[in-house]
Parts: structure tokens; C-alpha cells; sequence
């Protein structure tokens, strides 16, 4: 029960962090430039829109959730949440149409790597905002 | 909307090459060190393109 309190008491309040964490999910690096990190904020954003923006020209898919066996679900879902990381590139891309069906080929299945790769390091951005936010780094 | 094509080892450099990027840029507390971090990924990243490649071609006969 004192650890609880302890624990709740550390916690970093939710404001100071929430909006910074949103905005990192939906342009990535946005985190760091509203944190007066400018060269770090530019150097995320231009490495994750490459790295999605090539998986689009090799016509990679979007993955759309799908449950049944095990694995399954953990790649058809986990692979949406990955895209879903990407913030507004994925859902500009979805909502003008540019989501690709699934084709069968090497280049495409790199591509649809890149894309769910772009989503997983836009998280890590997140999460370095997360702490530039709330003072557990510089 | 343009259409690419990338061999196997292009698209893993061009992997490697963002990855380190993002990775030296999140992880370091200095500007050097993030230098020397993401040119470090991109190292064994490339150590590891390389030596796989390598071993499936061998292993392949």
C-alpha cells in the first residue's frame, strides 16, 4: 500500500507529458520540436517519412487486424499496430487511398516491412520524448 | 505515387542506414556520442548483412 502511494506520488503528472506524446504519434519528431529539440525532432521525422515513404513506393500493404491461431494474431495485429505507429503518414495514406493490397513478390514484402519498421521507430521517438517530457533525460 | 524496386542488400543498407540513425539519435546524451552510437549500429548492421549473406551462400553449397 505505501509502495502504491510512493509510486503514484513519483509519477510524472499526465500533463506534462500527454500532449508532447500525442503529437510525437502523430508527426514524428513533432515531440522533440515542441521540446526545443529541433536537429533531433528533424533528423526523426526525415529518417521515419523516408523509411515510410520507400516502403510505399515498393508497394508494401497495410496490415489489418485479423485474429484466429496465435500467430495469426500476433502478426496481423501486431503488424496494424505498427503501421498504426506511423501517426497521420498512416492515415493520410488510408484515407487517400494509397494502401496498397497484398501482392505476392520480395520487393513488396520489403516494403511492407519498411512501413511496420517506420511505425516501431516512431515509437522509440515517443518514448525519448516521454522522458525529454518529463525530465528523466536531457 | 511512383513504384521502387530495391535489391535485398539495398534494402537492408537502406534499413540499417535509418535504423542507426534513430537509434544513435534516442539513446545517447551527447551529440558526439550519438554520432559515434549510430555509426556503431551501423556497423553491425552491416557486419551482420554481410556475415548472413554469407553463411546462407555457403550454407547453400
Amino acid at each position: 500500500m505505501a509502495t502504491n502511494v510512493k509510486a503514484q506520488a513519483a509519477a510524472p503528472p499526465a500533463r506534462a507529458w500527454y500532449g508532447v506524446v500525442l503529437l510525437a504519434w502523430l508527426v514524428p519528431g513533432a515531440g522533440h520540436f515542441l521540446l526545443k529539440r529541433p536537429g533531433r525532432g528533424a533528423l526523426l521525422l526525415a529518417s521515419v517519412a523516408i523509411m515510410f515513404l520507400l516502403g510505399l513506393m515498393m508497394r508494401g500493404t497495410m496490415f489489418q487486424p485479423q485474429t484466429g491461431d496465435v500467430l495469426t494474431t500476433i502478426i496481423y495485429c501486431g503488424g496494424f499496430l505498427g503501421d498504426l505507429a506511423s501517426g497521420l503518414f498512416y492515415l493520410l495514406t488510408v484515407w487517400l487511398g494509397y494502401a496498397q493490397p497484398d501482392m505476392a513478390g520480395h520487393v513488396h514484402d520489403y516494403g511492407t516491412k519498411f512501413l511496420v519498421a517506420a511505425g516501431l521507430l516512431n515509437v522509440l521517438a515517443m518514448v525519448d520524448a516521454y522522458e525529454i517530457a518529463t525530465g528523466e533525460k536531457d | 505515387m511512383p513504384k521502387m524496386n530495391l535489391s535485398h542488400f539495398e534494402a537492408a543498407i537502406l534499413f540499417a542506414l535509418f535504423s542507426s540513425v534513430v537509434l544513435g539519435v534516442i539513446t545517447k546524451r551527447t551529440d558526439a556520442d550519438r554520432l559515434r552510437y549510430g555509426v556503431r549500429c551501423f556497423a553491425y548492421f552491416l557486419a551482420a548483412l554481410i556475415g548472413l549473406g554469407w553463411l546462407m551462400k555457403l550454407g547453400h553449397g
